[in-house]
This record gives C-alpha cells, structure tokens and sequence, in this order.
C-alpha cells in the first residue's frame, strides 16, 4: 500500500484514491476526421513502463478531484504530484 | 512418566501454581508461564501428533512458530481452532488441546497402519495414485487419512478488530539485536519507535539463557524501553506481511492468552502498520540433521532444548545425547551441565572441534564422539537407542566401527537459518553463505535494514560442516519436512523424474507446503536438491516467501466489518411504511428495495402480476427514490450535457424533458435517463437507479481531465429527493386530491413534462414520464416529507382502489412496452445503433462522447446484436432470461433472451432479447434454447402492450 500526496487534502493512504490509469493521452480535436487506427491507438493503446509512469488518480474518498502523479512502477515510489492541467515536470531518480 | 517433572530454580514460570489443563481427554496440570508444549513436557507426554500422511507418532521438536509436529486443535465449538502449534499456546487455566490427524487419539492411531505401507506412498503420490480412473474417486479416502486439523463447523464467536499505526522506526523482535535497534532509534526524541515482539513476553533468546549476566541486560532493556516515551511496545504480535512502501501487516493476540470467554472485547486485533524505516531482528531458526528416523519422538532441536531446560525449568530426559555439525549445541551442552543437567554424550560429524569446546565437555564429564554419524535411531513411542558409526580412519573404511547408544532425548543441530521471510517478501534478494551454510541478506529496494542472527551474525562462530543428509545409508526413512512426510528420497525421486526447479520440486514433493512452510525443512531440501542434481545452491535457487509468516485467523481479516456491519445498508425514507404496508424487500444496487406487496398468504410471483394489473386499470403508487438524479449547473451546462448524451440537448426548453442515452468513449452505451432543463444553465439528470455515483463519477472526469475549460459544476442529489411515482389511468386523479399549486391538467402538462411548485406546501419537483406505458407522475418532495407523501397517497387513493407496487411489477410493465433496461437489455458492447438510434445518430451534428467510435468497423457489423422483442409460437410457452437464440445451423449462439416475464396483462410470455442482425430480422423465426429445451419464436418489435402509446396520453 501506498501513501499519495493529494494537492487539495495532503498524504492519505492509497485506500482512499482511485488509479485511472496513463494520463496525458490527448483525445483528437476533430474525432470525425481522423482514421479509425489513430481513434483506435487514442481509446486503447497505453504505455506499460518498467519504471517511471505518469498517471491520473482521483481522491475518490476524499475531495473527489482528479489529479496527475509520477509513480516508478518498480518500487511505487511517487516521485511528482501535480495538477490535471499541467504539464509533466522533470524528475530525478526512479529508472526511466 | 506421568508424573509431573520438578522445575529447576531459574525457571521463568511460576513455580507455585498449579494451572489445570486436558490434552485428549485427560487432566493435567502446569505452571503458570508454560506454554502447552512446556506443560506437555512437564507431564512427560511424548507423542503429541501423528504425520500428515503416514501418520507416524510425531513428539515436540521445536520451542516455537518453527514447530512442525506439535499441532493441536484448540477449544471446541465456536471457539474451536485447528493447526495450533503447542509451542505457542500459553497455559491458561482449563484449556482443552486435542491432537490432530490421528484416531481415536494421538497415542494409539488405527491409522498408523499406513506407515506400513509407506513405499506404496512416495512423493507425488497425490498425482501419480489417485488420477486412476480420477481424483474424484480417491479424494474421499484422502480427505479422511490426510486432513490435518478440523475447520471450524461454527461462526468464531470471538470479536476481532483492525487499526492503523504509523511509526518514524519499526523494529521487529525483541531479542537482544531488537533491544538495541529500538533504544538505539529511540535516542532521537524526535523519531517514534515501534517495537514488535511475537512471544509472550519481549526477550527473544534470552529469554531461554541460564547466564545471569544476559539475565540482567535484558531486565535492564526492557526498564529502559518502558522509560522511553517514544518506543511503544507491542507484545504477543506477529508480523505476518510485508509489503510496499514499508506497510506490515501484524496480528496482536490480545486475549488468546487468558482462553475462551476471557471477556475480552477483542480476542486480536489486526495491525496496518505504516513504517519509515524497517528494522528486522527476527532471528534464525534451528535446522535438525537429516538421518535415519530422525522423526521419532524425543528427537529435539538443541534451542529448543536449551528453552525447556532454562526458560520453563525442565529436565528433559535421565539420558540427553546431542548430535551437531556446528559449535552452538555445544554451548547448549555445557549450559545444561552448569544448571545440573546430566549431559551423556555429544556426537559431531566433523572430526576435529574447537579445544576449548572439548575440553570444556570432558571437564563436565561428557563422552564425545567426533567425526561420528548417527546412522539410526531404535524405539516404539520415543526414541531410546542410538546406532553410531564412526567415519573411516585415515581413508581406510575397513576400520568404521558402529556402536550403539542408549538415548532418552536426542538433541539436534544441523546449522541456522537466518528468519527471513518479511526480508523476502519485502522485494528483498537473498544470498548464500558457505560457511555457515544459510541464506543471508542481500540486497533491497526498500527502507529497511537487518541486524543479529536474522543477518547471520550468530555472535561467535558456528565452525558448520556441511551435511545435507547422511550418506552411506538409504534416503527412504530420512525426513526433511516432518509435517508433511517428506523424505530425502522423495526430494531425490523428483530430481530423478527431471523436476529441476526449486519451485516445482516443493510442488511434486510437498516439502515445505506444509502449515509451517517450511521453517525447518526448506534449506535442507534445497542441499538435498543441490546434492542429487549436482549444482551449488545458488544456483538452484530458492522459493520466494508470501506472506502470511505465521497463519492468521480469518476473523481478524475481516475485523467488525460481519454481518449488518459488512456493508452500509441504504433504507429508503419511506422504509417504515412499507414495512407497515407488508412490502418484502432485497437488494437492488446498495438499497433495500420492496419487490412487491404480498398479502397474507399470496405467493410473491401472484402479488406481482396483482401490482401490474392494478397499474394498467387503475393507479399504482412506487417508491421511486433511488431514481439517480445529478444537478448540473454553470454557464456551459448545456454544450457539456450536448457532448455527454447522443441526443440533442441544444433545443431542450425550459420546462420540458427529453430521454437521453449516454455512452463511454468507445461508443458502448453505459446510461439512459431522462434529462429536464431546469433553467438555461441548470439541468436535471436522470440516471438508471443505483448508477448515479457511476455516471457523476463519469461526468467529473470528462470535466476535471478533458473539457477543463467549461464552466460546469455536477452534483449527486439522488439521496435528498424523495420519489413517489403514481402511475395508472387513475394517477392524475388521485394527485388531484391534494393541495398542489401546479396545474395538473391533461392540457396545461403533458408527457415528458416538468413542474416545480408546492404540494402540502412543500417544495416538489413532478416529472411526467413514463417507465410503465401508462400515465405517471414522478413526484419528489425532500427526503424528509418522503414518508408522509406516501402515506397521504396512500390515503386519497384508497378509494380508487390504489395499489403499491414494487420493482418487480415496474420491471414486468416496462417488459411488456419493451422499455429498455440498460444493463439488463444490453451488454459491455452495445451500441446505440442497435436499439434503433442510428438515426439520430446520423442527424446529430456535433460530435459527442462515444461519437467517432461507432463508425469502426465493429460498429458497422451487420451481424451485431440487436435489441429486439420476442414472440413465443406456443401462446402457453416460457422462457427466461439468459436462453440462447440458435443459429440456423444451431452450432453457435445468435443472441440472447435478455428479460422475459410472464404477463398477466397480455396473458403470455413476453421477451426482450439482444439477437445478430435483429433490426434487419423482424418477423423471422428463430429457435430458442434452454435447459434442452428448444422453442421456436418470432423476432417482432419490443413493444407488446399498446404499441400506439393510447394510455400515455389519457
Ligand atoms: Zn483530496
């Protein structure tokens, strides 16, 4: 079990969140124009990493927000946590 | 030997009382501050279980959780607990142990014939033996002869709890290296210290160690620790897991000590302990030697010798042999000799041992016997002669001479294994160490550290020799898991038959599967392995350890968290009055929900074809309540509610209602429901009843990850609005009669229609629309007045014959005009074009959830499964939900019955079904399949009750 810094409520334990998986995917500006493999690669395809992954969790049991982390998914250690909009900061350590 | 052994003076029981005790029926008594193993021992009680195959008489070889043999089944009744090592029960007064595996008792066991049989039984014999002509035809016979405790019949009537605790250092054991740790952290007053302890008392090793000064380090350690306000002790705790992010789980026993109806408000409580640093100083573990009948009774390790004698004040035996290929039972040896304890001989495989070691035995008057093996062991219920064989002089095997010893308690020592296990399971790798022939600590991801015998810092040098097993003599009758019946042979058969790996030798031979998994026998099964596939250790491997440690009594798993506390139980506002109304109830999503209304002595199926009928001719009154409803408020409320349905949300009006599907991103639909426009930024949905978390958690995402520029707030109010619906030719009537200030009339709020105004003078929202087909009016007030409003209702419309009615007469209505029920009408792939939206799909212009999904190739299959209606051919045919529609050839499913009722209405079956290509289909017969019956029916439209919609109107 981990511990995750929510940004609105601060460290709570991993019972109380919710995983949605890679986050930063971004959804085609024009669905209608763009082929079925670019729909199909944006609605299925998500990165498996041994080591640094950039995902959404969601304070599920708490203040019910979205929001993004950096987890080395060897040793669930959460190197960032930062909100939905912004982009992804540099961070030292884990195995990338 | 019945007689009760007399205690030596440095005992750490209390020598002055008397704790009466029964072990397979018969009376005893010990001493407060034994445990059983230690109470059993004192009353000379030799065999205290029998093998779990060959049902051999098994005596106590160990002092503690290592203990393979001495299982009890503790208590009876719903106290009763099975598998329990006698090591580690503390003596209460009036505790009732039974000895496992064995019948009528563990003293004379009818079934020990099978170890006559033994060669019949070798390892593997679960998967060789018994797969003719199959399992099933054996497994009667092996549950009987191989069971080991019994499993409680009886609900544990023992309460147990959970908590959390969090800790800057945690430091697991109590024994010397454990003391240090802690006082060693504590001296931060910053930093919390959380010491944990497994035995009854904090101490580890020491607690078993004649030398005074040992004696008076620890009695100084603990008076320091209980100084330290920042060590907090947990005594009687084991830690059983270890896992990410230094979490352990741990299990207090907190009354387990004082026995049964102890009262106690907890018997255990289980611990979630969150760590900074982790400190392990759980020891090691005596390994016994490997040789011929090293499992009868009287066959001890040397610790757990050196325990009985020092820590519970015991003399063993009048003639104690040792047998060692390592310095540390030497020790023991001498210990005992300085306590008065009569030592007869020691026996070690290496041929030349420290001097001091030697001469410190002659000087005691021991007889030693180096470079010697034990080669057999002679005697019924407990050993009693010794067969020795000195290795061959100078090489010259000529000159080996046997010799036979007389032995009361043989006390053993093949080496130590480090207690790794948490090390193990926290993601840490292992390594192996020649010398002392164990597997110590290697490396880590985790904050955590190991120190003492559990790093294999044995305080002093073992000087081991290696001897995996005893070689010359035949493997068939050396044991390696005792428990278990594991023998060298068997371990040897397996690499014979080419099981290689560690991992599938323990599998094929059992070795270290059994409840102790393990603890002695795993690293001289893996030198067994090494030895009969010629590689080193290392490069056989080792099984990985999983938690639990220790096993865990279910009960603390679950803590308070049984019966009407397993899960929150949602009770409706009106709850009382239906139960004043006789309404039975289960479960519908979280809430409890009345299925009908059952009159005295009528059937449920009667009571709700007797609901639905009273929809269709006069009014029925439902308790709507779980009705999902979510606010959704903010200036861009309607674009946001545009993209999240497939219907077109830009032209709602004020006022008025519109039926809306809603899809995931891949295009399957997940949602239905009618939406109302509050105002122009303020918006009423309607979701399936218990999907209102869903879906607002659905919306949430799509507005906090995706449109995070649109200005809209969603909210869950399912809970503060209270629904009555009143559905029937006679709902509006019975509205009528109470004081509304919203005109009700047929002309000024037709279907699909929505009102806010008073009613009784209270705030009430009423939506005209329809899951039944006939005239409703979904009345909310807040949740507080729910319970009134269906008591007046209840009341006005008793004289045009009102009837409540429950879910499962709403589900039959809706059945009948073929309204589709998401979830139960569609599965994880449908998609709108297969309920007949394709053509609003195909009218809508903005693009929406879902909306480019299902144009894929999967969404334009002509053989999709379509929601369709079903009409049996036999008007006096039945079907159920979950029948398969045949194909042509009927080689494969094309499709399913998805709800099917019988209505009483219509008086006859009536069917809803998902079918390929259905759309395309209608008027084709097709076949229905169930429980081998075959009916043949017609694909026609859902709606069966009053397709021309006549009753809605009225
Ligand atoms: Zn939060």
């Amino acid at each position: 079990m981990i511990r995750i810094e929510c940004p609105w409520c601060g460290l709570r334990s991993e019972s109380e969140f919710t995983c949605g998986g890679q986050s930063h995917i971004v959804r085609p500006e024009n669905p209608a124009e763009v082929s079925d493999e670019i729909w199909a690669e944006y609605l299925y395809q998500r990165e498996n990493p041994r080591g640094l992954h950039r995902e959404r969790w969601r304070h599920t049991y708490g203040c019910r927000q979205w929001f993004n982390v950096i987890r080395d998914t060897v040793t669930h250690e959460i190197l960032a946590v930062y909100h939905m909009t912004d982009s992804a900061p540099e961070v030292s350590g884990g195995r990338e | 030997m019945n007689q009760t052994i007399r205690r030596l003076p440095h005992a750490r029981i209390e020598a002055d009382s008397t704790v009466e005790f029964f072990f397979d029926g018969r009376r005893y008594t010990g001493k407060k501050g034994d445990s059983l193993a230690s109470a059993l021992l004192a009353n000379g009680v030799g065999v205290v279980g029998r093998s779990f195959k060959l049902h051999r008489p098994r005596g106590i070889l160990g002092c503690g959780t290592e203990e393979p043999n001495a299982l009890v089944q503790l208590e009876s009744g719903e106290y009763t607990e099975p598998n329990v090592r006698a090591t580690l029960i503390p003596l209460y007064p009036g505790l009732v142990a039974k000895g496992q595996n064995a019948w009528p008792s563990v003293r004379f066991d009818l079934l020990g014939a099978v170890g006559l049989c033994k060669r019949l039984l070798p390892a593997s014999f679960y998967y060789k033996t018994f797969m003719w002509p199959n399992w099933r035809s054996w497994e009667w016979l092996v549950r009987r002869i191989a069971g080991l405790g019994t499993a409680p019949q009886a609900a544990d009537a023992e309460r147990y709890v959970k908590q959390n605790i969090h800790a800057d250092v945690v430091v697991v054991g109590a024994g010397r290296s454990g003391l240090e740790a802690a006082l060693e952290a504590a001296r931060d007053p910053a930093k919390r210290v959380l010491l944990i302890d497994s035995q009854e008392e904090p101490g580890g090793r020491l607690l078993g160690s004649p030398v005074p000064e040992e004696r008076s380090w620890l009695a100084n350690a603990l008076s320091e620790v209980a100084q330290r306000d920042n060590i907090t002790l947990l005594c009687r705790t084991t830690v059983n897991g270890y896992y990410d992010n230094n979490v352990l789980a741990a299990l207090e026993r907190r009354s387990n000590h004082l026995g049964p109806r102890s009262g106690n408000a907890f018997r255990e409580c289980f611990w979630r302990v969150f760590a900074g640093r982790v400190i392990l100083a759980t020891g090691a573990i005596e390994r016994p030697l490997v040789f011929p009948n090293n499992d009868r009774p009287g066959i001890m390790l040397a610790s757990a010798v050196r325990e009985y004698t020092h820590r519970y004040g015991l003399t063993l035996a009048r003639e104690i042999v040792f047998y060692t290929n390592n310095d540390s039972a030497w020790q023991v040896a001498l210990e005992l000799h300085r306590v008065g304890v009569k030592v007869d001989a020691i026996i070690d495989i290496r041929g030349a041992v420290d001097s001091a070691l030697v001469e410190g035995a002659r000087d005691a008057g021991i007889n030693h016997y180096l470079g010697t093996r034990v080669i057999n062991t002679k005697g019924r219920s407990g050993i009693r002669r010794l067969k020795i064989q000195r290795a061959p002089a100078d090489g010259d095997p000529s000159v080996q001479s046997v010799e036979s010893l007389p032995c009361e308690l043989l006390a053993i020592s093949g080496g130590w294994t480090p207690t790794l296990h948490l090390y193990s399971q926290s993601g840490g790798k292992l390594q192996y160490r020649e010398s002392d022939a164990c597997l110590i600590p290697d490396c880590n991801n985790q904050n955590i550290s190991v120190v003492g015998r559990a790093a294999g810092e044995f305080r002093g040098e073992l000087n081991l020799q290696c001897q995996w097993l005893t070689p010359d003599v035949p493997p068939e009758n050396q044991w390696v898991d005792f428990q278990y019946d594991v023998t060298a042979a068997d371990i040897q058969l397996a690499a014979r038959e080419n099981f290689v790996s560690v991992e599938h030798v323990k599998r094929y031979t059992t070795n270290g599967m059994s409840v102790d998994q393990g603890k002695t026998s795993n690293v001289n099964g893996l030198g067994i392995l090494a030895l009969a596939t010629d590689r080193e250790i290392p490069a056989v491997g080792t099984t990985r350890f999983r938690p639990p440690f220790h096993p865990t009594t279910i009960g603390a798993y679950a803590g308070i968290e049984l019966g009407a506390l397993y899960k929150p139980v949602h009770l409706l506002p009106a709850h009382k009055a239906h139960l004043t109304c006789g309404a039975s109830f289960d479960d519908y999503g979280s809430w409890q929900r009345p299925v009908c209304y059952p009159k005295p002595g009528e059937a449920e199926a009667a009571a709700i074809a007797r609901e639905a009928v009273a929809v269709r001719e006069a009014v029925g009154l439902l308790d709507y309540s779980p009705l999902g409803k979510l606010e959704v408020v903010g200036p861009d409320a309607r674009a946001f509610l545009d993209r999240v349905y497939i219907n077109n949300m830009v032209s709602l009006k004020h006022g008025a209602a519109r039926y809306g599907l809603m899809l995931n991103e891949a295009g399957i639909v997940i949602d239905d429901g009618v939406v109302v426009c509050l105002a122009e930024d303020h918006f009423l949905l309607h979701t399936t009843s218990g999907g209102a978390a869903v879906i607002h958690r659905h919306l949430d995402e799509w507005l906090q990850c995706e449109w995070t520029d649109l200005q809209v707030v969603v909210n869950n109010c399912t809970t503060q609005w209270a629904t009555m619906m009143l559905s029937g030719p006679k709902a509006r009537d019975v509205l009528q009669q109470l004081d509304c200030d919203i005109d009700l009339s047929r002309e000024s709020f037709g279907h699909m229609q929505y009102r806010e105004g008073h009613l009784l003078g209270q705030r009430c929202r009423i939506l005209r629309a329809s899951f039944t087909g006939e005239v409703s009016f979904e009345v909310s007030v807040p949740a507080r007045y729910g319970q009134s409003l269906w008591k007046i209702l209840m009341q006005r419309g008793a004289n045009m014959g009102i009837t409540p009615f429950g879910i499962e007469a709403l589900m039959l209505l809706r059945t009948e005009k073929g309204y589709l029920h998401i979830g139960a009408d569609t599965d994880g792939n449908t998609m709108p074009q297969d309920l007949g939206w394709g053509g609003a799909i195909a009218r809508k212009a903005g693009d929406f959830i879902g909306s480019r999904s299902l144009s894929l190739p999967v969404g334009l299959d002509a053989d999709r499964l379509q929601f369709t209606g079903l009409e049996l051919l036999d008007p006096k045919g039945q079907t159920i939900s979950g029948a398969h529609i045949l194909s042509a050839d009927e080689r494969t499913t094309n499709g399913y019955v998805t709800s099917a009722v019988h209505s009483p209405n219509l008086n006859r079956t009536v069917a809803l079904g998902i079918v390929a290509g259905a759309a395309q289909r209608q008027g084709e017969e097709v076949t229905v399949f169930y429980d081998g019956l075959r009916q043949r029916a017609r694909l026609v439209s859902p709606c069966a009750y009053d397709p021309e919609g006549n009753a809605l109107n009225g």
